[in-house]
């Protein structure tokens, strides 16, 4: 009983803390204090915060390498802008729906993709968000090319806000309970996780689609907060952008997630006007940390890739020593 | 063979498997009653590990029948082999390093538990309730291995012997009527060998087990185990007492020919 | 008619193919070697094809004859392609022998983008012509088939280096450590090859045929910008995997392949989904076939 006031302490403690954030910020956007530019900027962390945290639950805590998220998000992005454009739908549902839409997309690609490893699952996912992007290309009804554009602009801040508390609350509450510890599992180690009773396969979809769900709530809000949306913005250099934010943050920390989300969208918006740069100094900081800092900046909450590594590499020395019996 | 009207709670028939063209068990037949313990013994590339690989659903038999408490598994998937009844430790330790003790043996109480995903997500108190009673028997088992101490430790960071003991406190969660043991002594030592075969005779009291053992040493196994069986290259050579099995001239040749 | 229209579009996308091929055997090679999709093959590519451009008009401008600006060009971009593969292993690879290869993997996508966009910061993002080395001639036969210098360029360079690929693989001392290599590092370490060198010269070779392929595209397309890497260097990866990957014959079977079938997608007026035609031959080979045409089949043991 101790230990659960602890946690119900800790929860509470942490909601506290979310609602003071949420007021200030509020206070400061009604005043003006924060002006249009720092208003986008916000919002843009709140979206990619969710797509981060959303992400390590897939490849973090589960292990499973995908980097295919954007087209998660674009489908929620779609779907949501094509409910609120041509049938009316409020906005709170159409987030609703295409965060749901984007779940069963989810469970369909990762049926027959899940039970790959490794960097094929990886380049699965590549191939499979790609897809998406092209079938998106190729159907007139939500514009081709050109995409859709006049998406109502109705997200506001407090929508933001709830949305990403939800995300980051869900899938926290998942990974620390029974469930998300076999998702862990199969990260450690899938043939031991199997032998000790849990569907791996279950685990790996309801991870996928979990993390594919908030994806495209994400997506919905993003269509709605900047108006237009194409193929081409859903693209793998968008994939890209969400997985260095979940590495910088360090793979398997919720926390590192949302650190890494909110450095990169400010460092992101601070080199607007010079994409290359930005791009040189993404990929940069990405091959400095893999080799200098795996952990990422909160790794050590987390679950480091040198652990990965040393776990690869003992797996290595069993199979070679195993091939004999 | 034995002619008990005990009951046969692992009954295979005929098991073969290859690997492309390699046979790495062929027609294995063996049954194991309630209760007993057995030991599974031969020389290295026997194919001890292939047989366990079968029987708990790593690969499927290529041909061949593997009745477990009289439901067909063969073929099954490993998780659920698992649930009905036979859990296994790895030759080489399998553990998830990077969680701690307790929280290894948590997963093998996973499938008991009653809280779904969508209570743990809302925080219900049925959540609340199902982690609990999953922690209380962990700690518990961790007791039995005396490993409680060593609960909130990673995994990884334990010494040999207390993850080849921690591997078996967490088959032992699952709560199987069949523990399958791949080597569990490999790298100990002599004392350390013998506590765990007291270990070993004890929980099988304890848990109403029937145990099956792989052991390279056969020596180890002549004091502990009921009957033996011996492999040789994918097949099933001898099987009887270790009386029967120390003065079995196959099993004496299979041994020295390949140390010769 | 139509067999024969059938023909000229397999002509075609065997050159699609052959540029598919070359860039495939760099991935298919270094994958079979340290296990990892080199994700900045394709960029090794691109800079190939810039390295190509800059010598040809160079070499060009200084009046020598086209076979030799040709063979040149070739020449000048292989050997600085090799170089900069084997800096990429030494600096952002070497460093992670012993990581997960899912941080290698992240590394090799940043790698990616680095090349990519440091060639946007130096050329500019736009598109620049490739200047036209050997005079396009069109040759007839069989009546209405077309067949361009170009496209006998193309097969003939894509077959004189996969002859020079097998001799070295087959038949000189750093061949058979590759495959040594590639079959259990740890071995070939204990019996005395030099396995840092020997995947030094993977890198080089693979780069150097990347970066043939690049002039090659070069020739053909008449156009290169920095990010012209990015889709031959997935399609030749998807190609890889559906030869097999790691091994070499399945990186030239796969390459002509997806070509090929590039090629009739377009043709029968499905220009658009032709990208996501090779993305779905990916997923299903992945699918049903892992291993792919070639491929050994390798599974965890426990």
């Amino acid at each position: 009983m101790k230990r659960l006031n602890q946690l119900n302490k800790r929860f509470w403690g942490g909601i506290v803390l979310a609602l003071i954030v949420y007021a200030v910020i509020q206070i400061l956007l009604t005043t003006g204090i924060f002006d249009d530019v720092t208003r986008s900027t916000l919002f843009l962390i709140c979206i990619n915060i969710m797509l981060a945290v959303s992400l390590n639950l897939i490849n973090g805590i589960t292990g499973q390498f995908s980097i295919g998220h954007a087209g998660f998000m674009s489908v929620g992005a779609y779907v949501s802008a094509i409910l609120t454009l041509n049938f009316d739908v409020p906005f709170i549902p159409a987030l609703i729906i295409a965060g749901i839409v984007a779940a069963l997309c989810g469970i369909l690609i990762g049926i027959p993709t899940l039970r790959l490893n490794g960097d094929y699952l990886a380049i699965a996912t590549l191939g499979f968000g790609e897809i998406i992007r092209i079938v998106m290309l190729n159907t007139e009804y939500v514009g081709g090319a050109s995409g859709l554009s006049g998406i109502p602009s109705k997200s506001t801040w407090t929508i933001m806000f709830v949305f990403t508390l939800i995300t980051i609350v869900i899938i926290t509450n998942f990974i620390r309970s029974s469930h998300g510890r076999a998702c862990i599992a199969i990260r450690e180690n899938e043939i031991a996780a199997e032998a000790m009773g849990i569907n791996t396969t279950l685990y790996k979809v309801i991870a996928f689609s979990l993390g594919a769900l908030f994806a495209g709530m994400a997506g919905g809000l993003s269509a709605h907060t900047f108006y237009v949306i194409n193929p081409g913005s859903f693209n793998f250099l968008k994939s890209f952008e969400i997985l260095v934010m979940v590495v910088l943050g360090g793979l398997g920390s919720t926390a590192g997630s949302v650190v890494g989300a909110i450095v990169l969208t400010v460092l992101f918006t601070a080199l607007q006007d010079f994409p290359e740069v930005r791009m040189i100094l993404y990929s940069a900081i990405l091959i400095l940390m893999m080799i200098f800092r795996p952990k990422g900046l909160l790794g050590s909450t987390g679950i480091s890739l040198k652990k990965f590594a040393k776990k690869e590499a003992t797996k290595r020395d069993s199979i070679s020593s195993e091939s004999a019996s | 063979m034995t002619a008990s009207p005990a009951k046969v709670l692992l009954d295979v028939k005929e098991a073969s498997r290859s690997f492309g063209g390699l046979k790495a068990l062929s027609e294995v037949s063996l049954h194991i009653n309630k209760g007993e313990l057995i030991g599974l013994i031969g020389p290295n590339g026997a194919g001890k590990t292939t047989l366990f690989n079968l029987l708990t659903g790593v690969y499927p038999p290529s041909s061949g029948t593997i009745i477990l408490n009289d439901q067909s598994v063969g073929g099954m998937k490993p998780y659920k082999i698992n649930r009905m009844g036979a859990a296994r430790t790895f030759q080489n330790i399998r553990l998830f390093t990077a969680m701690t003790v307790l929280d290894n043996v948590k997963i093998a109480y996973h499938q008991h538990a009653k809280h779904s995903m969508f209570t743990s997500m809302l925080r219900l108190p049925k959540h609340f309730k199902g982690e609990d009673e999953i922690t209380r028997q962990a700690m518990e088992m961790l007791k039995i291995f005396n490993l409680a101490d060593q609960a909130h430790e990673y995994a990884g960071n334990m010494s040999y012997g207390n993850q080849r003991r921690l591997e078996i406190a967490r088959a032992l969660a699952a709560g199987p009527k069949l523990l399958l043991l791949d080597e569990p002594a490999a790298g100990m030592n002599p004392n350390e060998t013998r506590d765990l075969m007291n270990l070993i005779a004890w929980i099988r009291k304890e848990f109403d087990l029937t145990i099956l053992l792989i052991e390279h040493d056969m020596s180890l196994v002549m004091g502990v185990c009921d009957r033996i069986y011996v492999l040789d290259r994918g097949m099933l050579i001898a099987n009887g007492t270790p009386v029967e099995i120390r003065n079995n001239p196959k099993v004496i040749e299979a041994y020295l020919g390949q140390e010769a | 008619m139509a067999m024969e229209y059938f023909i000229q579009q397999l002509i075609n996308g065997i050159s699609v193919g052959s540029i598919y091929a070359l860039i495939a055997l760099g991935y298919t090679m270094v994958y079979g070697i340290i296990k990892l999709i080199n994700f900045a093959h394709g960029d090794v590519f691109m800079v190939g094809s810039f390295i190509g451009l800059y010598s040809a008009r160079n070499l060009a401008n200084a009046g020598l004859p086209p076979v030799l600006v040709l063979l040149l060009s070739l020449v000048i971009s292989m050997t600085v392609s090799a170089l900069l593969g084997i800096s990429i292993e030494r600096l952002a690879y070497k460093p992670l022998r012993k990581a997960s290869r899912i941080a290698v993997l992240i590394t090799a996508i940043g790698v990616s983008f680095l090349l990519e966009y440091t060639g946007v910061a130096i050329v500019g993002p736009q598109a620049q012509g490739f200047p036209e080395i050997l005079n396009k001639k069109q040759y007839t036969l069989f009546g209405s088939i077309q067949v361009d210098s170009n496209q006998i360029m193309i097969l003939g360079t894509t077959i004189v280096l996969m002859i020079i690929l097998q001799f070295i693989v087959h038949r000189t001392k750093i061949g058979k450590a590759m495959r040594a290599v590639s079959y259990d590092m740890e071995a070939a370490r204990l019996m005395g090859i030099n396995v840092d060198r020997t995947i030094s010269a993977t890198f080089a070779i693979g780069s150097a045929l990347a970066a043939a392929a690049g002039v090659i595209f070069g020739m053909t397309y008449n156009s290169v910008d920095p990010m012209m890497g990015v889709l031959p260097g997935l399609k030749a990866f998807v190609a890889a995997v559906l030869g097999g990957i790691g091994s070499i014959p399945g990186a030239l079977v796969g390459g002509l392949l997806l070509g090929t079938v590039e090629t009739e997608v377009s043709s029968l007026g499905y220009s658009s989904w032709r990208d996501g035609v090779a993305f779905a031959v990916l997923i299903l080979i992945l699918i049903f076939k892992p291993s792919g045409l070639f491929g050994k089949n390798v599974r965890e043991k426990v």
